[in-house]
């Protein structure tokens, strides 16, 4: 590996010197103002070193990112996986741009060009030129994106804008789960994914609900996947015992200490794919379901001294060997120490799509926040609405966007709906049919009978 | 002249009121109300929600924003005899964003603690704010009530109570190992959701210590009204405190 003898971390601005101590520095610094970036003490003394940081960032070359990872290749697992992954022949056609040429290269190409370079890039390079990147920036080239994924059907395409159906139930009542379900559905949400959170995390539950799910879908014909949110160790206990499972699910860090506090490594979640392979109830390549955030690594302290949009990009290189159907970052889910307000949420939902696009995943967002945190659900609306515009793949559905479980508060059945509606996009076009089949579409729009849950109560 | 005003839109219970129009079933919506506190069969407006279901959601975000940033009511505490002391956060906005500061005490504090409240007690109360000022006020009498009395009516030596501002649960490391404790019961309010803004939880640990790992506590949750309500939860707390004493152990190690 090349030393850091030519990089140059100091510049000048206004006539007062920025100099910093190495590229983790720089990538910490040139960050927009986040509260867990605070919190970790990493993030920049002022507005105008905040600016510095992005102007010696600017000037560092994809090459010197490569070669230096936030946490260092003998380290961590993390690391290892997204750095031997790199297809070199990729890597060789950017390798010399810095990430401000990378940057106006992402603008100005098109979604062939850029899919070409795709392989070549490590997580730290993503992070970096995110940094860059305003917000309309970062909605105008994650639009450009499309990474369609299969499972029992395609999500992705072009016009589509789709939904996981979240019925989580604080008792884990199966009557209640189903409540949320037949809610849910009547408002033409759940193409992406029927999925819990269950409360308790045990083998009965998890095959109880998958299996419920699997009736509901059936005796409706309505084509979608069905998950159950538990620990994959619970999960694949339940596979082994027949369950039928189209997504196997698992939250996911950007290190492997963080991995750990998870519970997991990449033993497991190699295991856990092995394991679907095998046993899988869905028909498609693209089986595994992941979710992420910022903040999750600072708070299990396994950030290694670096900032949490550096962590968050090295969560989406971990989830790329696993060609999943699903992965969305949980952003606002942690807490106000992570992300303070909805300035801050806002700027991390797009950061956090536009990352996971880059890398090539078939990216959601679960617009969050909980009630401790300056925001509310305007924010949570604004931020949708700019990740429709971002040809997100898709969002939560929630009734009325409340999570009765997790005592915070997602997005609405309604706002499915309404995203729909006002930019013209379509749920996946199977689940479209079969809402079609029920009469709670036409023509891509709710017709008068949708929600009305009674309507599967026959 | 009578005074007039606007119904009281937080004294429905919305989780049996159904308000889709025309369903084709108003016995299967009831029936589908009566499973879940979910807010389903609502019905819309366009795609929207009707007016009335908006209302209600902003009523109780309100609510629940409103508990995070209140403080508890200091009359309280000094009622029930609580010697005040705070952590090294100054103010609420920063409560929230350093976790951190919330379970750490000055060496002034620390030593205050220590010449004012009763030193080698068998049962140490602690109360905090937590994220809920609500779950303090509602809660934290009729607990501390309950407990006190069971737990004087076995012989225990109680230790003055101690109710600590801008406080997250790790503060009762470090006032259990200031007064060497041996069973420190914390009372504190949680993170508030849209179901209640008044859930109080209670960790408890034998011989807490800032350096054992967070297993060493045993937790009740959901303490409120239509949780877990206090007389019951007074009395569960009530009953590990004299396991803990017996055993001397808490957490993962103790076996209910």
């Amino acid at each position: 590996m090349r030393a850091g003898d030519f990089l140059i971390l100091k510049t000048k601005l206004f006539g007062k010197v920025y100099s910093f101590k190495n590229i983790k520095d720089v990538l910490a610094k040139a960050n927009e103002e986040k509260a867990g970036d605070a919190l970790a003490g990493i993030i920049a003394g002022s507005s105008a070193e905040r600016v510095a940081a992005k102007v010696v960032l600017s000037e560092i070359t994809l090459e010197e990112l490569r070669n230096h990872p936030v946490v260092p290749y003998e380290e961590d697992e993390v690391t290892r996986i997204i750095e031997d992954s790199i297809n070199e022949e990729a890597f060789n056609k950017i390798k010399s741009l810095t990430v401000g040429e990378f940057r106006e290269f992402l603008l100005s190409s098109d979604e062939p060009s850029i899919k070409k370079i795709r392989d070549g890039l490590t997580s730290e390079m993503v992070a970096a030129v995110t940094k860059l990147m305003s917000n309309m920036d970062l909605v105008y080239a994650a639009q450009k994106i499309k990474n369609p994924a299969t499972c029992n059907t395609t999500i992705g395409k072009q016009g589509t804008f789709s939904a996981r159906l979240q019925p989580n139930n604080a008792k884990d009542d199966i009557e209640g789960i189903m409540a949320s379900v037949m809610e849910g559905v009547s408002y033409g949400v759940g193409d992406a994914v029927i999925g819990l959170n269950p409360v308790g995390d045990n083998i009965n539950m998890v095959t109880l609900v998958l299996n419920k799910f699997k009736e509901f879908e059936e005796k409706w014909s309505i084509p979608t996947q069905n998950c159950v949110l538990a620990h994959v160790s619970t999960q694949m206990e339940s596979l082994k015992r027949g369950a039928p499972m189209d997504l196997m699910f698992q939250s996911i860090a950007g290190s492997e200490k963080s991995n750990r506090a998870f519970g997991i490594d990449v033993a497991v979640l190699d295991e856990a794919y092995a394991l679907m392979q095998e046993k899988k109830s869905c028909i498609g390549n693209n089986f595994m379901y992941f979710e992420t955030g910022q903040g999750s690594e600072l708070s299990s302290e396994g950030h290694h001294g670096a900032d949490q949009v550096t962590m968050e990009a090295r969560c989406y290189g971990l989830a790329k060997r696993y060609h999943p159907f699903l992965v969305n970052t949980v952003v606002g889910f942690i807490g106000p120490e992570y992300l303070y307000n909805g300035k801050q949420t806002i700027r991390a939902g797009l950061e956090d799509h536009f990352m996971g696009k880059l890398t090539g995943l078939p990216m959601g967002v679960d617009c969050c926040h909980t009630n401790h945190m300056a925001s509310d659900q305007n924010d949570s609306e604004i931020l949708e609405m700019l990740l429709a515009e971002a040809d997100c793949t898709y969002i939560m559905g929630l009734p009325v966007a409340d999570d009765v479980m997790l005592m915070n508060q997602t997005t609405s059945f309604h706002d499915v709906a309404t995203i729909r509606e006002i930019t013209n996009k379509r749920p996946i076009k199977e689940f479209e049919e079969s809402m079609e089949s029920l009469g709670i579409m036409e023509n891509g729009k709710l017709t008068e009978k949708a929600g009305d849950p009674s309507i599967f109560m026959v | 002249m009578d005074e007039q005003w606007v119904r009281d839109i937080s004294a429905v219970d919305y989780t049996s009121r159904v308000t889709v129009r025309n369903p084709k079933s108003i016995e299967a919506c009831v029936k589908l109300k009566e499973s879940t506190n979910a807010r389903v069969c609502v019905g819309r407006a366009g795609t929207r929600y009707r007016t009335e279901t908006l209302l209600r959601f902003l009523a109780d975000h309100a609510a629940a924003n409103d508990s995070v940033w209140s403080d508890v009511d200091e009359s309280l505490v000094d009622r029930l005899g609580f010697f005040k002391i705070k952590t090294l956060v100054r103010d609420k906005q920063e409560y929230i964003t350093r976790p951190d500061l919330g379970r750490k005490f000055s060496k002034d504090t620390i030593e205050e603690v220590k010449a004012r409240c009763i030193v080698n007690p068998d049962i140490q109360i602690i109360a905090a704010d937590g994220l809920s000022a609500f779950a303090i006020d509602a809660n934290l009498e009729d607990t501390y009530s309950i407990i006190s009395d069971r737990v004087r009516a076995k012989g225990y030596k109680m230790g003055t109570p101690i109710f600590v501002k801008y406080g997250r649960v790790a503060t009762m490391d470090a006032i259990s190992e200031a007064l060497n404790a041996k069973v420190t019961v914390l009372l504190v309010g949680e993170r508030p959701g849209l179901v209640t803004n008044e859930s109080m939880s209670a960790y408890m640990a034998y011989d807490s210590s800032t350096v054992k790992p967070e297993s060493q506590r045993t937790v009740i949750s959901n303490i409120y009204n239509d949780g877990t309500p206090t007389v019951e939860a007074g009395a569960q707390i009530a009953y590990l405190i004299e396991l803990m004493m017996k055993e001397k152990k808490s957490g993962i190690d103790l076996k209910l």
